[in-house]
């Protein structure tokens, strides 16, 4: 049985498993956190605690996307609007009936030293396992000096971060805006500053979308709306983009708490697989409750025994390295597109892909009966189409008729002429059809051996360079 | 003038509830996004009219309605009327490539019936090209698909057309031969009223019976397109067949659509398999018979009705006997008809008569539904227009019949198909014919 306790977490923070609540409405008092705990999750960081905000209604909004609901969620509710002592006696209470869960508490004060010194010995009395600094809260907040403003610029992050440490008993995390142009010169400054971790990311500036009948942009407060934070399913990968970013940079790289957009444990383990020791969900459990929980930690289980994992540390980070600069990427590595006649359904979104999309290369001119040399008729879409709107077609109203339009699909389960072909010595690979193919496993990239070793674009310009380089003697 | 309409009967309507009742806003759009938006899909492959299948339903999922209906009008204008009696299972969602992927087709009828009826639900009229921008005068006789879906497409482009209908209401078999629970009379003659708005001019009642009145149009108009359908249905031709209680099946229908029958009651026989035959004796069934019987010369398997209407009336509660056939019709005593069947065996192509199986079958209605005579009096009339085995002979491709003047389309040419081959059929020689008035004007 795999092991997915998690074990001295950013120093000192232990927990029963790495999946723990973001801090955001699913945390926002003890009652539910406790709920959460039955449910399985890990740990959780509460509902931002601070100086009691006055919230508006409405405060959410969302992208669908093709019928399915909250693909992103916005928001623009701020931090907890309830009075610093109830979060913290609550938050005792949470402690001392879940002991072995980690409970970290988020705070945001006002940007003076004093005022986090104060609210930092008020969370650690109260029995919080960790602290988590909100800079990263995009909306309200920030018009107050507060969250993103103090996380979008490196000296207030290092400032706040060193007087946080100057008072901290506990593990110090610093949540991360992404709303930055390189989230690393901020992480740099909490590790200069001297936190035990980082969690990343906090939601992303946004407008989910107006109204087109009252023009009016979502979530509609009377007539108007504001930016907010997106989160959900939209932007895991921003967020693992991110997350990379910051533990493949030796100044960034801290213990880290990841979030954006996790659903499943397939999100968790790819955040993990990029560094992450614990992870954060919010959106996911918004749209389905705690109990969505439980398959995450059976899933992860489940894959940890297939892949030989006996503890989370033992696949943590493995894929960090695997991303690289795209100079160090080799130039020489060819694949082209396979199409499986047996798995192919007809619907030719492949060929059109490549048409509009991509490079030209995937063809449906199959050619019917022996030919002698090479075919490529490489009709054009539009004439496909126009030849398919030209056609004469009838009702098959005998039995006959029926049997023979059933049975001209020869040895494939889609006729021939509908299967496309891919030009092998044109495609370049792209994966678009791949991509596109309602498939699983109808198309795959196959690798083909280029003759050539493998070179990166680095590789290939230093030796122009020494080349073009004066000849000193 | 106005086309004519039926009343809206309740009873009717409570008897024959929709088989494929129409989608919710939401229900729509989720299926819609179900469409996997094939290039060249095999769905608009497979529909005679060639309606862009992806393309009406992808607008059904963000939203624009409008868009969708037209785009579906733009290749059928009877696009309400397919999305109800078109057999979709041999056509557009039998060439699904869903059935070779999660095996569910996407439900392109009741789609397409949702942005026909979100339209229809406006008001909204087609635009056309100003009428007689084009100096073509089409006299299209018969009012059924063929000819409704010529006559549009004329005017849509600017010329004259005007159909020629003996009876009193437009649609032909859409309004007076389709299973109610498919397509009410009612819904197939506000689209003929949708196509008069368009400016097709209809003239109701006269009849083009001979030569004269023929070369009477020929004065009046350019070009003659035919659309008149088949004959009338066929005879058994065995004694007592114009006994009291024997209607054929087509007369059933129309009869119960128009509100002329409301009931039937006690035991129906229903002689044939194709589908004109079981959409009659599930309309027995509705109407109250208690037993019906649908009694076929062959077996099962030979039975020419699609199998899901087969399965339909397995489901209404028709029972079937196979490999009978009738020879005599009599009347007893009490006014109830005496069907004397024998049991038949094929040997060798034909059928057999079995040595004493006879049985006689007391029943109240017998109902004949072996299909249509294909021969129509009016054809054989007109001059340079080849027959052959009771069909028009016509160019496929544009309908165009040994005559140059005259074209044909529908059910006279092709012996008997669906009302979307009526409909592709009737588009293709308008478009001929705008052709062929193109080139004399340039």
């Amino acid at each position: 049985m795999p092991d997915i306790r998690v074990h001295g977490f950013a120093g000192r923070i232990d927990a029963p498993n790495p999946f723990w609540l973001a801090s955001a409405p699913p945390t926002n008092c003890g009652e539910q956190i406790m709920r959460a705990f039955d449910a399985g999750w890990g740990g959780a960081v509460w509902k931002t605690i601070g100086e009691p905000v006055t919230n508006v209604c409405s405060r959410y909004s969302a992208t669908d996307w093709n019928g399915l609901r909250m693909m992103g969620l916005n928001n623009i509710e701020l931090i907890s609007d309830r009075s610093v002592d109830e979060n913290l006696r609550e938050l005792a209470m949470v402690k001392k009936q879940y002991p072995y869960h980690a409970v970290i508490a988020s705070l945001m004060v006002p940007s003076n030293r004093e005022a986090w010194h104060e609210i930092v010995a008020r969370a650690e009395d109260a029995g919080a396992d960790g602290l988590e600094l909100n800079f990263g809260c995009p909306h309200g907040m920030n018009e107050r000096g507060m969250g993103s403003a103090v996380g979008q610029v490196p000296e207030y992050t290092e400032m706040i971060t060193g007087w946080v440490k100057e008072k901290a008993r506990t593990p110090v995390l610093v949540k991360l805006t992404p709303n930055v142009t390189d989230i690393r010169t901020i992480a740099r400054a909490a590790k200069r500053g001297g936190a035990d971790g980082i969690s990343a990311i906090n939601t992303i500036n946004s407008i989910t979308g107006i109204d087109l009948d009252t023009l009016v942009p979502r979530p509609n407060v009377d007539g108007k709306s504001s930016h907010g934070g997106y989160c959900g399913p939209a932007v895991k990968p921003i967020a693992l983009n991110m997350v990379q970013q910051i533990m493949s940079d030796a100044e960034s790289a801290l213990p880290l708490s990841g979030m954006g957009g996790i659903s499943t444990w397939r999100d968790a383990v790819e955040f993990m697989l990029l560094g992450c020791g614990t992870v954060q969900v919010c959106t996911a459990v918004m749209h389905f409750g705690y109990r969505m929980v439980e398959d995450m930690a059976e899933g992860l289980e489940n894959w940890m025994r297939t892949k030989g994992f006996a503890t989370l540390e033992d696949f943590r980070g493995l894929s960090v390295d695997r991303v690289t600069e795209w100079k160090h990427l080799n130039l020489n590595y060819k694949i082209v597109a396979h199409i499986d006649e047996q798995k192919c359904i007809g619907c030719d979104l492949c060929h059109i892909a490549c048409w509009d999309g991509a490079h030209q290369c995937i063809h449906v001119d199959r050619a019917e009966g022996p030919v002698n040399g090479r075919v490529e008729l490489h009709s054009t879409p539009a004439a496909i189409e126009e030849r398919s709107r030209t056609s004469i077609a009838i009702t098959p109203v005998t039995r006959q008729e029926r049997a023979a339009a059933a049975s001209n699909h020869g040895p494939y389960p889609t006729p021939l002429a509908k299967i496309p072909r891919v030009d092998e010595t044109e495609c370049i690979g792209c994966n678009l059809c791949a991509l596109v193919c309602p498939v699983d496993e109808c198309i795959t990239m196959i690798r083909v051996d280029s003759g050539l070793p493998s070179e990166t674009w680095e590789e290939r310009t230093r030796g122009a360079e020494r080349a073009t380089q004066p000849q000193v003697s | 003038m106005s086309t004519a309409t039926l009343p809206d009967d309740l009873i009717l309507r409570e008897r024959f509830g929709d088989i494929k009742p129409p989608l919710a806003p939401q229900a729509a759009v989720i299926e819609a996004n179900r469409c996997l938006n094939c290039f060249d899909a095999p769905c608009t492959g497979a529909c005679p009219t060639h309606i862009d299948v992806p393309g009406f339903i992808k607008r059904i999922s963000t939203g624009n309605l409008r868009g969708s209906a037209l785009r579906i009008l733009d290749a059928n204008i009877l696009g309400g009327s397919c999305a109800k009696a078109c057999p979709v299972e041999v056509l557009c969602e039998g060439a699904c490539v869903m059935h070779r992927y999660n095996h569910e087709p996407i439900q392109i009828a009741r789609l397409q019936r949702y942005a026909m009826d979100s339209f229809q639900a406006t008001g909204e009229e087609l635009l056309t090209a100003p009428r007689g921008s084009r100096n073509v005068q089409v006299a299209c006789i018969g009012g059924g698909p063929a000819s409704l879906a010529c006559a549009a497409e004329l005017c849509r482009h600017g010329a004259s057309a005007t159909i020629i209908e003996r009876q009193q209401l437009p649609g032909g078999l859409n309004t007076y031969g389709v299973a109610e629970y498919k397509l009410r009379a009612s819904d197939s003659l506000r689209e003929a009223e949708m196509i008069r708005r368009m400016g097709v001019e209809f003239r109701f009642g006269g009849g083009v019976d001979s030569a004269a009145a023929l070369e009477e149009l020929e004065s009046e108009f350019d070009f003659i397109f035919l659309g008149v359908g088949l004959g009338a249905m066929q005879r058994m031709n065995i004694p007592g067949e114009d006994s009291k209680g024997v209607v054929n099946a087509l007369e059933l229908i129309a009869s119960y659509k128009t509100g002329r029958i409301k009931e039937l009651s006690g035991t129906v026989v229903v002689v044939g398999a194709g589908n004109t035959a079981i959409d009659a004796a599930n309309a027995a069934r509705r109407l109250g018979a208690e037993t019906v019987y649908l009694l076929y010369r062959r077996g099962e398997r030979d039975i020419s009705a699609f199998d899901f209407e087969y399965e339909h009336a397995k489901h209404e509660g028709v029972q079937f006997l196979w490999r009978r056939q009738p020879f005599a019709i009599r009347t007893n005593e009490r006014g109830r008809l005496l069907l004397d069947t024998v049991q038949v065996r094929e040997i060798e192509k034909t059928l057999l008569p079995v040595p004493d199986s006879l049985f006689t079958i007391e029943c109240d209605h017998v109902i004949p539904a072996i299909g249509q005579s294909k021969f129509a009096q009016l054809v054989q009339d007109l001059r340079r227009i080849e027959v052959r085995g009771g069909c028009i002979v016509a160019d496929p491709s544009t309908g165009q019949t040994g005559n140059p003047r005259y074209f044909a389309g529908g059910d006279c040419v092709n012996g008997g198909r669906e009302v979307v081959d009526a409909v592709a059929d009737g588009k293709r020689s308008a478009q001929a014919i705008l052709k062929i008035a193109e080139a004399a004007y340039a």
